[in-house]
């Protein structure tokens, strides 16, 4: 049984609106999973339906972690049992640090492995931890102490998401157009970080647009997703022949015609 | 500390946040109520000067005659012939820490006060009840001639000093509870600060109320000397009664040519405290004067720290937090009155509203005609938590000059579901997450405060917001 199951998930906004319409997909660890689709397709939908938010729906299916479901976990029950949504738009927290921030997140999870009891890291530890990660994915010393994502340009946000993850440790890491408004050297260290994490303890569900990504994570597993649905499934080649031809093919007709 | 603190939190949360207190053994209670006798009484008890009893008697007719001020909140519920208006706690101020009397004792060890008096403090002048019954200076400070005493000791050891200065900047009649301030004061700090001294560690006052019915009525005097600077913290926490609870202090800050002084005040009245405060400062030639003024608890805070920029390139600043919860209301800001030319001031105010209360800036900026090259700036932010809670901004500006730079900004913001996922999504609970934001929101100010005050100011932010959301 893989650690992640997704069984016919269907997925509404709160007008109703179903934006996904039936999705199975499995993840383990030491698997990456790429899901390719068009703007529009409900990639990001799944995404934080994934990861609990609560403008969103779920109107059928079941989401498993280890073979139990958590649909009626909150968010930051999910985070502490190892699942972690890198954002596409990460918001902005004025006022607290970084570190700060990482330091409470890295406790919030310790503690809840630990039943429930305070397990607070120890601060030299962390720190090493922190300069280390920083350090891999090139990210200043200094932003230690900025204030989490408040004026960040696109690159340092996306950074930042990864270092957050390099530091939590997820089991289960889904990247929400991890790779938008990056330079090819940014992206390259940011997939580089990701790379790096997946294995016996993580594996990924790398959400994108692109294929380009997908030069410098491998994926196990492509699967094309169209209108709420995976509509094609297949190994490394499928991103390759996306990018050659574009997802046209795999969009249905419209109805009657022009629109 | 990690460990102090977590045992600290455990017990505000077992005892209803800072709801203890310790069975009454006071040594001196006058009558309930407001009279001329109990006025004369106060007076005598203390044995002080004439001019002193003339003082409080002439500002006890002030009060009489002055109405209720009908705005700010509602102030219509006190029963001020239901107040204890002077309470003497023990016999004499103690020296040290071993002198005081055990009942005492334990209260501060429970709100951690030694820990921190090892750490930081220069000297600790606590106010329990109506006196400050301890006291306690750092030699280096007395060898540079710094005069740090409760304001009782203060007028009987340095008279002539007290005399120049009491009443001077917040006049006996300025307003209805200065007035009553002024009649009945007992407690509060005196700081003198010779020329070009500059003390190093922050002077620090803890108190608290901890008598059902009683006001508390301390009065401040700082003096800064010209070129020299003071650092001045005060602290308090109040335990919790049915019967609603008056405190109504004044602080006078005169600050010389050259000199700074900041004045640091961190707040958690118990929810039954009307807390009325008069503060006022005025700036001499490039002095600078600094208010860090953080209001929590308390049923109706109304206080306004102003400052008189009183000479060429003088310059003020307030920074203010407002925590108003359920059934609060923080009617706070600053003032900020600039009479001399180049002057400029900067006014930061934050508050947050959550289970229905009610938070309010009101600030005065005013130039006065020739002020010119004057500068402000006045920044309003407020952050509200829940439909039920309201904020309001009440800036009042007056400029007689044209040659100024003013400015205000005022912003009101909610948190919002997708802050909360994003800090959810990384593990932290509701409750953490917005406590999170919101001590992100008061940073500003927090980073101001000695280190200790900010970790309890955080602590105390954790501990309203417990609940609160969800």
């Amino acid at each position: 049984m893989a650690l992640l199951q997704i069984n016919d998930l269907h997925v509404a906004t709160e007008d109703g609106t179903e934006i996904v319409r039936g999705v199975d997909l499995e993840v383990d660890t030491n698997q990456v999973h790429a899901i390719m689709g068009p703007n529009g397709s409900g990639k990001s939908t799944l995404a934080y339906a994934l990861m609990g938010h609560p403008a969103y729906e779920i109107t059928g299916g079941d989401v498993l972690l280890d073979g139990e479901s958590i649909l009626e976990a909150e968010a930051d029950e999910r985070a502490q049992r190892g699942l972690f949504l890198a954002f596409q738009y990460p918001h902005a927290v004025p006022g607290v640090t970084v570190a700060s921030f990482l330091r409470s997140s890295v406790n919030a999870v310790r503690k809840a492995k630990n039943g429930g009891e305070d397990d607070p890291v120890k601060i030299p530890e962390f720190r090493k931890q922190l300069n280390e990660a920083m350090e891999s994915l090139r990210v200043p010393k200094e932003m230690a102490g900025r204030y989490l994502n408040d004026g960040f340009s696109g690159g340092e946000k996306k950074r930042v998401e990864i270092l957050q993850m390099a530091m939590l440790r997820p089991r289960i890491a889904i990247l929400d157009e991890t790779d938008s408004g990056l330079d090819i050297d940014a992206l390259r260290i940011v997939a580089g970080g990701v790379s790096k994490l997946v294995g016996p303890e993580m594996g990924a569900l790398v959400i994108t647009h692109y294929q380009r990504i997908l030069d410098y994570i491998t994926p196990d597993f492509v699967h094309v997703f169209v209108d709420g649905r995976i509509v094609e499934e297949g190994g490394p080649e499928l991103a390759q022949k996306l990018e050659a031809e574009g997802y046209e093919a795999f969009i249905p007709e419209p109805v009657g015609g022009e629109a | 500390m990690a460990t102090s603190e977590t045992q600290v939190v455990a017990e505000i949360g077992n005892e209803y946040r800072y709801g203890f207190h310790d069975p009454e053994n006071y040594f001196f209670k006058s009558q309930k109520g407001l009279s001329k006798e109990v006025v004369e009484a106060i007076s005598a008890h203390k044995s002080e000067p004439d001019w002193m009893r003339k003082f409080r008697l002439k500002s006890l007719e002030y009060f009489e005659r002055r109405p209720l001020p009908r705005w700010g909140g509602n102030l219509e519920e006190i029963d001020f012939d239901n107040i204890y208006y002077y309470i003497k706690p023990t016999e004499k101020q103690a020296k040290s820490w071993e002198d005081l009397p055990p009942d005492i004792k334990q209260t501060w060890d429970r709100l951690g006060i030694p820990e921190a008096e090892r750490k930081f403090l220069a000297g600790v002048g606590a106010q329990y009840e109506s006196e400050v019954v301890y006291h306690k200076l750092k030699e280096d400070l007395e060898a540079q001639g710094v005069l740090f005493l409760d304001m009782d000791s203060g007028l009987r050891e340095h008279e002539d000093l007290v005399r120049q200065y009491f009443g001077t900047i917040i006049p006996q009649n300025d307003n209805k509870f200065a007035a009553l301030n002024s009649a009945v004061w007992s407690g509060g700090s005196f700081i003198y600060v010779p020329p070009g001294v500059k003390v190093e560690m922050p002077l620090q006052a803890y108190f608290r109320i901890n008598a059902e019915n009683m006001g508390q009525f301390e009065r401040t005097l700082i003096i800064v000397d010209e070129g020299a600077y003071v650092h001045y913290v005060e602290g308090c926490t109040a335990p919790i009664y049915t019967t609603d609870s008056l405190h109504s202090a004044v602080v006078e800050i005169v600050v010389k040519a050259g000199g700074r002084c900041r004045y640091t005040t961190i707040q958690n009245w118990s929810q039954n405290v009307y807390n009325l405060v008069t503060k006022r400062a005025v700036a001499y030639e490039n002095a600078t004067m600094e208010w860090v003024d953080g209001n929590l608890g308390s049923k109706l805070t109304m206080k306004y720290p102003a400052i008189w920029l009183m000479g060429e390139g003088a310059h003020g600043e307030v920074l203010s937090i407002a925590f108003a919860g359920e059934g609060q209301h923080q009617d706070a800001g600053g003032k900020a009155v600039h009479v001399a030319p180049n002057t400029s001031s900067v006014i930061t105010s934050k508050s947050i509203s959550k289970n229905g209360g009610r938070s309010s800036y009101r600030g005065l900026l005013e130039v006065a005609k020739g002020a010119t090259g004057s500068k402000s700036k006045v920044v309003c932010d407020a952050l509200i938590l829940d439909e039920d809670s309201r904020t309001d901004t009440y800036p009042y500006i007056r400029i007689d000059e044209n040659n100024v730079d003013v400015g205000h900004e005022a912003t009101v913001s909610k948190i919002g579901e997708e802050q909360l996922f994003y800090l959810m999504s990384r593990g932290l609970s509701e409750a953490e997450a917005a406590a999170m934001i919101v001590s992100g929101f008061v940073e500003p100010i927090t980073k101001e405060l000695p280190l200790e005050y900010a970790v309890e100011m955080n602590r105390l932010i954790q501990l309203q917001m417990e609940g609160s959301v969800g």
